[in-house]
Formats: C-alpha cells, structure tokens, sequence
C-alpha cells in the first residue's frame, strides 16, 4: 500500500501528512460536515428502507470522503456525474435531499428527478459506467465552447470492466478532455471480488494504456481525495487532458439494502476496515489540531439530523403523483397522440391501490428482495 | 438547385452548422474524408476540428459523448457509418438518450441527431445491409425519422436538429444517389434558433402522399417508396387501379390520421418496408388500420416485407428484398380477397 497517497493518520502509529496547500480551517470544518451530512443520509435511508417507507436503496456508509473529498475539489462551474453510489451526492450541490429521498421512494417528475444543469449534477446513473461517456462529453463540450469547466464521474470498481469504461477512457484521452475519472474500488462488486474483476494489479495502472496518469489514494481519507481530485483537476484545466484516480477503500457495508453478504465474505473482514471509516477519520485530525471538540461535532451532527428530518417529513407529503405523470416529459417537444389514447385507457378503469414500498419481509422466505433484514 | 439525397443532406447539414454554432459533427470519418457516404463533405473546411470530428472508432462512446455534449448545451448530430454499427451504441441510445427529457423533468432532452445509413440492394458484405428502425420505434423517447427524396432529407435533417428531442434519423443508403430533385434555396421554415423551433416538428412528423390514388393505400417507408410507386403505376397499367402510395417519414411518432384516411378511403392497404416482418412497423401500421378502419375494409391489411432471417450475404439479397414484383404481388392478394 506504499504508492497509495494518505494524509491523515490514526492518532497511532500512522502519523498524520501536512494539509496540503488551499484548505484552511475553515475548508476542514466544512468538508467535515459534507461528511456528516452525507454519513447522516446514508444511515436515515437504510432506517427508512428497513420502515418500509423508502423501496431499496444502495448504502454507500464508510465512502463519504471519495465523494465529499472529491466534490470539495471541484469548482462550482465543474459537473460531476454520480453512479446509484453517490446518490445523495446533489445535496451538496443544491439538489433538495427529500427529492434523492423521493427518487428511492419511487417517485419521478417534480418530485424525483432536477436540473442537471442547475446544479451541475448529473442524474443517477443506475446502468454502470455508462455515465463515464457523458462525463468526457460535458468537458469536451466546455473545451469546445472555451469554458473552463471540468468533468468528474465516479463509479465502482467493477465499472472498469465495462466497454463504457475504456470508450470513455479513450475518448477522454485523445480529445484531452478535463475529465477526472473517480473509481471508488471497495473491492466488492455485490458478490464479486475485486480479484474476479480484472487480473490487473491495480485499476490505476490501467490508466497508462490510455496514456493518462494513474493515482491511487486512500479512499477513507477525505484530505487526500481531496488533494488527488484538485491535483487531477489543475492538470485537466491546463489543458493536460483526463487522469484516473483510484480511491482503494473497502465497501463495509451490503451493495444495497436487498443484499446479505455473509452469503459471500467473512463480515470480520469488514468490521477491520471499518476502523478507518472518513467520518472518524477526519474528525480525529480535527481534534488533534484542536479545530473541532466534542461539542462542535455534536452540534454539526444536529444540524445534520435536522435537515434530513425535514427532507424525511418533506417526502412523505408528496401524494402518489396523478397518471398523467407517465406521459409527462418523455418528449420535450410534446405527447405524442397515443400518449392521450393510453391515458384515457388507464382512466376507463378504478385507479389501483396507491403503491407504497415492499418494505422489510414479514416472514422468513419472503423473497429475494428481504432476505437480508 | 438539383440535387441527390447525399447532397441534399449535406446541404442541410451545412445550413444548420452555418446558423447555429452550437451544431457539431462527430463519427467515424466524418471529417477528413467526409464520410464514407461523403453526407459530411465540405463540413470540416468550412467549420473547423472543433465542430467537425473524426472519433475513435467505438459507438457507444460516440453517442454517449454526444449526450454529454448535448446536456452541456450543444447540438451533436452523430453519424453511425453503417445501420449494424449501431447495436455498440444501442445501450446508450435506449437507456440515455430516449430517457434524459424524462429523467429531467423535460427539463434536459438529449437533443442529438443520430444519422444511420441503412439497408440493402448495394452489395456489402455482412452487417452492412440491416434496416433496425423497429428497435428504434420500439423504444419510448426516441423520434424515428426516414427520408424518402432529397427536398425531404434536406428539410427533415434540419428539422431533426431543430428538435429538441433525439431523432433516429434513418438514410436509405441504396437511393443516395437515385436521383436529383430540385431543392429550394432556403429550408421551408427559420433555422438557427435551436431548440425552441417550434415548427421543425411538423416537417418530422408527417406523412406525405406520394401518389394519389382511392382503390389501394400502399404505405411504406425510405428506399421502397420509388419501388412502390413504380408497382402501383404497373397496377394502374394492368388493372386500371389507382393505388394511393403514402410515404411515412416519420416512423415514430406515426402519422395516424393520414394512414387510417388513406386506408378508410382506399377500403383496401398494403405494408411495405425491406425490415424483418415480425413486429416491424408492418404490424404496428396494421393493427392501427384495423383498430381505426375495420369496418371500412375490404381485405386484411397485406404486408411486403423483409423476413424473419439474418439479411443474406449479398449473392441474394434481391431474393430477401421487396421488389416491384413481390409488392404487386402483394397487393393483388390485397385487391383480390
């Protein structure tokens, strides 16, 4: 793990690197809060999934710095473009977390879905690694334009072994776009080991065959996320084109809240690395530079919990959206006539029930989508 | 001016490039040689590298870019080389560009243009020859577009990058060069203002009447329409019909009220196209005939069409296509039921 870039230690034997250059104190407290705000949402989805009052949803708990870390690095012009990991990645954006919320309570339209352009936000991309290309289009698009605006998508470590991966890659490379390609290796693609993924030593160093530089970072330290991200980024605004970035981390927690991985691995595995989770992390150098105490923590964790209360209690007032919903915005240009006819056959009948979430199994056996609760 | 289907694209492409900069060209060999079809010829002189790209040769990452452009603000409008070169970038066609609008509160269509020569009757060898605009069809937030003549395509691909929402915009390569028509100087309504042209619509979404006629509608699409108008001028020379031949354009959405009045007024309709039968337009057009018109109907609805069985290597691909032959054949089964 000697080529892995880390700056914060454990308060042990691993000693802390100096913060790097362009985060002051204030930038560490932020960044730090961008952690507890996402760790919060993370933990309130899954309690509102296992409530039955969100349908399944993907845990990303313990990878908050490679999303928080590389955020704070981009400029606000930047676009970034989130996989189904970084769901929740919009609300440090702009983007109202009761509409990440109502996205996994089944909702589209108004309620579910925004403005990738207001926020520079890409929607969640459910299909992996198809993102990548529309990451190296936006930049490409900018250069075109002269706009100095870049590009980041994250994806997991078994995107890399999707086609999309290397026509992105590729692409990104020869139109030397200002592209940062943030692979989040947790080593798990559900069931499926990084080892069964690719032969490859690293996935950084796949990036040498596209002739782009290749990094690899400790994907619990949000400081140096941060500092690989700006790094990447400052290359790509100068017009030195895309970099890979491989944030080595470990996924502690089940792909979704469907998925039981003791089906899989030993969960002892994950308990270790859980000891290096970001929140902790980060919240230790804090400490250790005397910027946060206990209190301020507290205080940064209520404020946390107070809006995604209010995100909760704003996405459970929305009412099940009308039928005409299911024509809505599938052209911009306007419902085509048979839109009208389906609407009108849909109407001739009682409306069904209202669909709520399946919620967590009432017995054993209940299926595939409870077996883990 | 005259010209051939090729030119007249090229026409197009040039006005819409030369009143809009946010128009952009990309695919493989597009700039450089300008196209193997030469649609793009002249593009990359004019409007430069930026505007005009050759791109690696990998389908999925040509359109997927063009959606990343497009969400960012320009207007790409992609070049697939041959019809079969499309299933590479079929993912990101169906699950991207026909669901961004949607995915964005009609808010970011993926406003690209993805022009795909296709079809047979030019001696190509394998996957070069495929008609997939069923897929297309098929699949929900996509516009299926296929011009017939030159003053349609010249009209219909600046219409197609007008539009906001992505078009299929399917080129019938074997009539490229079948003939030159006279094209007007200026297409029939303003371009230049992208995406809230409004108009360009109607110019994508109507069918044209070909050939009047009140005793037989022959409805197709692309490179059988000049077939099918010669088959009903035999049938007129043989049995005194007068067969109406309705050229689609727009596969999605369909044109309804002009085929449902070409088949009531008629009593009797035939379906041609060169794709495969099996849920082809062919049926989509019937079923929508019988829903609207049965108890006008004379006949079943009748279909000329490719079959159910990989386009054949080109030693018989004029046993695989629909001829005059087989569409008059066709259609006395229709007139004689």
């Amino acid at each position: 793990m000697s080529d892995i870039i880390r700056i914060i230690g454990n308060g042990r034997d691993l000693s802390d690197q100096p913060i790097p250059d362009g985060l002051g104190e204030k930038d560490l407290v932020e960044l730090f809060r961008w952690l507890v705000l996402l760790r919060i949402f993370d933990e309130r989805a899954v309690a509102l999934q296992r409530q039955g009052r969100i349908g399944t949803y993907a845990l990303y708990w313990g990878e908050e710095a490679t999303q928080a870390g590389a955020l704070y690095a981009c400029d606000d012009a930047d676009w970034v473009f989130p996989s189904y990991r970084q769901n929740a990645i919009g609300i440090l954006r702009g983007v109202a977390p009761s509409t990440v919320l109502a996205w996994w309570r089944g909702f589209g339209g108004e309620h579910g879905f925004w403005n990738p352009r207001e926020h520079r936000v890409g929607p969640i991309c459910v299909p992996i690694a198809t993102h990548l290309p529309h990451a190296v289009g936006v930049a490409w698009a900018a250069k075109i334009r002269n706009n100095p605006v870049s590009s980041l998508a994250w994806f997991g470590d078994g995107a890399t072994s999707e086609g999309d991966f290397h026509e992105a890659m590729n692409f990104a490379a020869v139109f030397k776009t200002s592209t940062v390609f943030f692979c989040v290796n947790n080593q798990w693609a559900i069931s499926t080991p990084i080892r069964k993924q690719m032969a490859s030593e690293t996935i950084a160093q796949k990036a040498t065959a596209y002739g782009m530089p290749g990094v690899r970072v400790d994907g619990f330290d949000p400081l140096a996320c941060w500092k690989v991200t700006r790094d990447a980024l400052d290359r790509g605004r100068q017009g030195d084109g895309p970099t890979l970035i491989e944030a080595y981390c470990y996924r502690i927690m089940p792909h979704g809240t469907a998925d039981d991985p003791k089906l899989y691995r030993d969960e002892s595995e994950a308990e270790r690395w859980k000891a290096l989770e970001p929140v902790g992390r980060l919240g230790g150098l804090l400490r250790r530079l005397s910027i946060l105490d206990d209190e301020g923590e507290e205080q940064i964790r209520a404020e946390a919990k107070q809006t995604i209360a209010a995100a909760v209690t704003e996405m459970e007032a929305i009412e099940q959206p009308g039928q005409e919903i299911l024509f809505d915005h599938v052209y911009a240009s306007g419902r085509p006539w048979n839109f009208d006819e389906g609407l009108a056959e849909i109407r001739s009948v009682e409306r069904p029930p209202e669909v709520k979430p399946l919620g967590p199994p009432a017995t054993e056996g209940a299926g595939e989508e409870g077996k883990t609760q | 001016m005259k010209a051939n289907l090729v030119e007249a694209l090229n026409k197009g492409l040039h006005e819409a490039m030369g009143s809009d900069d946010r128009v952009v060209v990309m695919g493989e060999d597009v700039a450089k040689t300008g196209g193997v079809f030469r649609v793009t010829a002249g593009l990359l002189d004019r409007f430069g590298e930026d505007r005009v790209v050759d791109t690696p040769l990998a389908e999925a990452g040509i359109v997927g870019t063009a959606i990343g452009m497009s969400v960012y603000g320009l207007l790409p409008v992609v070049e697939i080389q041959f019809d079969s070169f499309v299933y590479p970038g079929f993912e990101q066609i169906v699950v991207h560009a026909a669901r961004y609008a949607w995915r964005t509160k009609g808010e970011v269509p993926a406003s690209i243009v993805i022009r795909i020569p296709y079809g047979g009757g030019v001696r190509m060898p394998e996957l070069h020859s495929d008609s997939p605009e069923a897929l297309f069809a098929h699949t929900p937030g996509l516009k299926v577009v296929c011009p017939a003549t030159p003053a349609d395509a010249r009209t219909m691909i600046v219409a197609a990058i007008a539009d906001p929402d992505p078009v299929i915009f399917m080129e019938p390569k074997r009539i490229y060069r079948a003939g030159r028509d006279e094209i007007a100087d200026e297409p029939p309504f303003q371009i230049g203002n992208g995406n809230s042209n409004g108009s360009a619509n109607d110019y994508l979404s109507k069918a044209r009447v070909a050939r009047a006629g009140n005793d037989l509608a022959m409805i197709t699409y692309g490179a059988t329409v000049p077939l099918t108008i010669e088959a009903a001028e035999r049938l007129s020379d043989e049995r005194g019909i007068d067969a109406r031949v309705v050229d689609l354009r727009s596969l999605y959405p369909l044109d309804v009220a002009t085929i449902v009045a070409a088949a009531s007024e008629c009593g009797r309709a035939l379906v041609v196209h060169e794709a495969p039968r099996t849920a082809g337009l062919g049926a989509e057009i019937s079923t929508i005939i019988h829903e609207k018109a049965m108890l006008d109907l004379e006949a079943p609805v009748g279909r000329v069409t490719g079959f159910d069985a990989p386009f054949p290597q080109f030693a018989n691909e004029d046993d695989y296509l629909p001829s005059v032959d087989r569409i008059v054949a066709g259609a006395k089964r229709v007139l004689d039921f």
